[in-house]
């Protein structure tokens, strides 16, 4: 397929694998930020054609393990409502809020809906004026720009019964917060290529020079992950900390301006608590105060909601990358996927999912 | 097979489905008699051999679900241990590209009695339809199994119908059940299953589910994907002549819901060994990579409806191989894995560049990712 077996090819990956042997002469630690790069290093056991003294870490970027607890309470809530329907992300729906999941409300009886996209949504809201639809925000800036173009169109069918529970979540911030941390250990990024399709590189370029830090901004093949790392142990053995591109083929400086308009449009930064992390300033988008109609949090009264996180799950060290998801007491043992204590064992880019499905014997 | 879609006389005078038509009264038989019968009958027709062994007890009709007054169809199934097995149908949304729930209905049972390595005798078939549900749909699904039951060469001799409130069902449930008989010889069961048996699928995988998801409503994506839905029998029946002995034929498993992570994992764990497959040797047509690529998902844990795992004694393998290439049902079979004594319960997935990974059971159903 285009794009996808020339990334895959066994003898280039094989070949890239040798030039990371070969360029790495000092042990380094690098973040993969996405948790998309992280299931493909695991998928495809990349990390163990590594050199040994190379040590990747797992990253904060999976969205659906970083919306916190009380927003997913929230959501719970929405869903359970008899004239709601509530839509959403099919990845959402086994993730435990404080009293079960999605799942559970659904089969109480809740209407809740899974999409592809929030147009889907919008288009339910036209088909059913008569109940109150609501989409499940999750996302870094990848899926923001169709939130707020889906808030747009709603506005513009001038519809009444669309609202958004928006929990979007920014990556700069989380880098800065996981360099910030006096534990961390990174040495350098793999920035994530699909978020910087939209932003660019603009936002990035100041971490890497105030925190002399290389940042490479790389896709999700294996061969891209591969041509990342060697790009950012390159820049580490020469003692650079520069802004690089990997991701090419997607990703140009400026990013993606129509997504970007449409996006600053619709939203403002806010600071977002981090489900295990806490609150990250400046790291999330809200909606601003003109589409205050589409905001499902001032639509509804959710007042009265209060959190329990597990006090068992480690998730927050794991999506800083203190440890990884073997190490935490738990994992394969009270926390399974059938029986999640945190959200990283249920995502599909969760770095806890990862290791249970294609690590846990070792 | 030239076989008519159409019903020769309207069979009714509703457009839909009234709670009288399960009442057991004028109706129902009406229904019964115009419908399924008519359909079945005709099906049993297209058979010119008959069933391999079913013959109705003192019935000169082909078919005993001809005798409406009876309560039980009455075969004799021959000398030789009985295969029996069951299997419920709720698919939605009911017509999808590459079939419909009445085919998948009647393979889906003939597919669970082939993997015991049986010849399918009868099935049965119980309809629960939801009151106000069109016709024109039944009449389609009932045509579609009758099709499906005179390709698979199976008959459909004895059903029920219930007809529930609306917003009771979901528009059409159906049951078949279905009994085959096991030719000598033949002993399929995971406990047989042994290290260094090699592992054979039928063809690619990930079209049934795929072309289910394209329809899903929320779902909808362009594609050119059909389903695979088709009977196995066949094939069966030529893997077992193609055997050094039809012993070799140590397990089968129809790779339907779970796919081929399902299948494999389900039988690690019953026999208790190994398994390390091979994912460069495991097959994937483009649509379907896309597909998963787009939606995120795995290609080895989705649905199929006319692919099947054999584990073969590694003696039998290559004539087993070699005749279900030359069967329809196994033109794109391959050899993707080996038993092992190691690691038993867990099955290996080697990957392209040499370093395995652990093919695991999913917690339930594949959820399309967010980005």
């Amino acid at each position: 397929m285009k794009y996808l077996s020339e990334y895959r090819d066994a003898d280039q990956v094989r070949r890239a694998a040798e030039a990371i042997r070969a360029a790495a002469t000092r042990p380094w630690c690098i973040m993969e930020v996405c948790g998309g790069q992280t299931h493909s290093i695991l998928r495809f056991a990349l990390d163990r054609m590594l050199p040994e003294s190379l040590t990747l870490i797992h990253g904060p970027g999976c969205p659906v393990c970083v919306t916190p607890v009380e927003v997913l309470d929230r959501a719970l809530a929405l869903a359970a409502r008899p004239e709601v329907i509530f839509c959403s992300f099919g990845d959402m729906l086994r993730v435990p809020g404080s009293r079960g999941d999605l799942f559970a409300v659904k089969s109480a009886g809740g209407d809740v809906r899974v999409v592809y996209s929030p147009m889907d949504a919008v288009e339910l809201a036209r088909r059913h004026p008569d109940r109150e639809v609501v989409f499940f925000g999750v996302g870094f800036e990848t899926t923001a720009p169709t939130n707020a173009m889906a808030v747009l169109q709603a506005a513009r069918l001038g519809l009444k019964n669309f609202s958004l529970l928006a929990a979007h979540v920014l990556v700069p911030p989380a880098i800065r917060a996981v360099l910030a941390s006096p534990q961390c250990r990174v040495q350098g990024f793999l920035a994530a290529g699909h978020v910087c399709t939209i932003t660019g590189i603009s936002e990035y370029l100041p971490i890497a020079a105030e925190q002399r830090v290389p940042i490479v901004v790389t896709g999700f093949e294996p061969l891209d992950l591969l041509q990342g790392i060697l790009m950012c142990v390159r820049q580490l053995e020469s003692g650079r900390h520069e802004v690089e591109i990997q991701y090419t083929r997607s990703v140009r400086p400026e990013g993606n301006p129509a997504a970007l308009r449409a996006m600053a449009e619709v939203f403002q930064t806010v600071s977002r608590p981090w489900r295990g992390i806490g609150v990250i300033p400046d790291s999330g988008l809200g909606l601003r105060p003109q589409f205050a109609q589409f905001d499902a949090e001032r639509r509804f009264d959710l007042s009265g909601i209060t959190a329990v996180e597990s006090s068992e799950c480690r998730a927050g060290e794991v999506l800083q990358g203190l440890i990884r998801p073997h190490q935490c007491p738990a994992f394969a043992d009270r926390c399974t996927p059938q029986h999640p204590l945190g959200a990283p064992m249920v995502s599909a880019e969760g770095a806890c999912a990862a290791y249970y499905r294609y690590r846990r014997s070792s | 097979m030239d076989f008519s879609m159409q019903c020769p006389v309207p069979f009714s005078q509703y457009s839909t489905v009234q709670l009288a038509h399960g009442g057991g009264g004028r109706l129902m038989r009406e229904l019964i008699e115009g419908l399924f019968r008519a359909a079945f009958a005709r099906s049993a027709d297209q058979q010119p051999e008959g069933p391999p062994i079913g013959r109705a007890a003192a019935d000169p009709l082909r078919t005993p679900l001809l005798e409406a007054a009876h309560d039980s169809a009455v075969i004799e199934p021959g000398a030789g241990p009985l295969a029996f097995t069951t299997d419920s149908f709720v698919v939605s949304p009911l017509f999808f590209p590459g079939g419909d729930i009445g085919c998948l209905a009647v393979f889906g049972t003939v597919n669970d009695l082939a993997m015991a390595g049986a010849k399918p005798l009868a099935l049965s078939a119980a309809f629960i339809i939801e009151e106000g549900f069109p016709f024109d749909q039944l009449q389609r699904v009932v045509e579609s199994m009758a099709r499906a039951a005179a390709t698979a060469g199976v008959r459909i001799v004895t059903g029920d119908t219930k007809v529930v409130d609306r917003g009771k069902g979901d528009g059409l449930f159906i049951t078949t059940s279905g009994v085959g008989r096991v030719p000598p010889g033949v002993a399929i069961h995971p406990s047989r299953v042994a290290a260094g048996d090699q592992v054979i699928i039928s063809g690619d995988l990930g079209r049934h589910g795929l072309a289910i998801m394209s329809v899903r409503q929320g779902l909808e994506f362009e594609t050119e994907l059909q389903s695979d839905c088709a009977p196995l029998n066949g094939l069966v029946e030529a893997m077992l002549a193609a055997a050094v002995d039809p012993q070799d034929i140590h397990c089968l498993r129809d790779l339907t819901r779970g796919g081929l992570a399902a299948a494999a994992n389900e039988i690690a764990q019953d026999a208790a060994v190994g398994m390390v497959l091979h994912e460069t040797e495991i097959p994937v047509c483009a649509a379907v990579r896309a597909a998963c690529e787009l939606l995120g998902l795995d290609p080895l844990y989705a649905a199929n409806e006319g692919r099947l795992m054999a584990v073969v004694a590694p003696r039998s393998a290559p004539a087993v191989l070699a005749a279900m290439k030359s069967h329809p049902a196994g033109a794109d079979a391959r050899l993707i894995g080996t038993v092992s004594a190691e690691h038993p319960g867990v099955v290996e997935l080697l990957g392209p560049y040499g370093p395995g990974r652990i093919l695991d059971l999913l917690s339930g159903e594949q959820m399309p990712r967010i980005c």
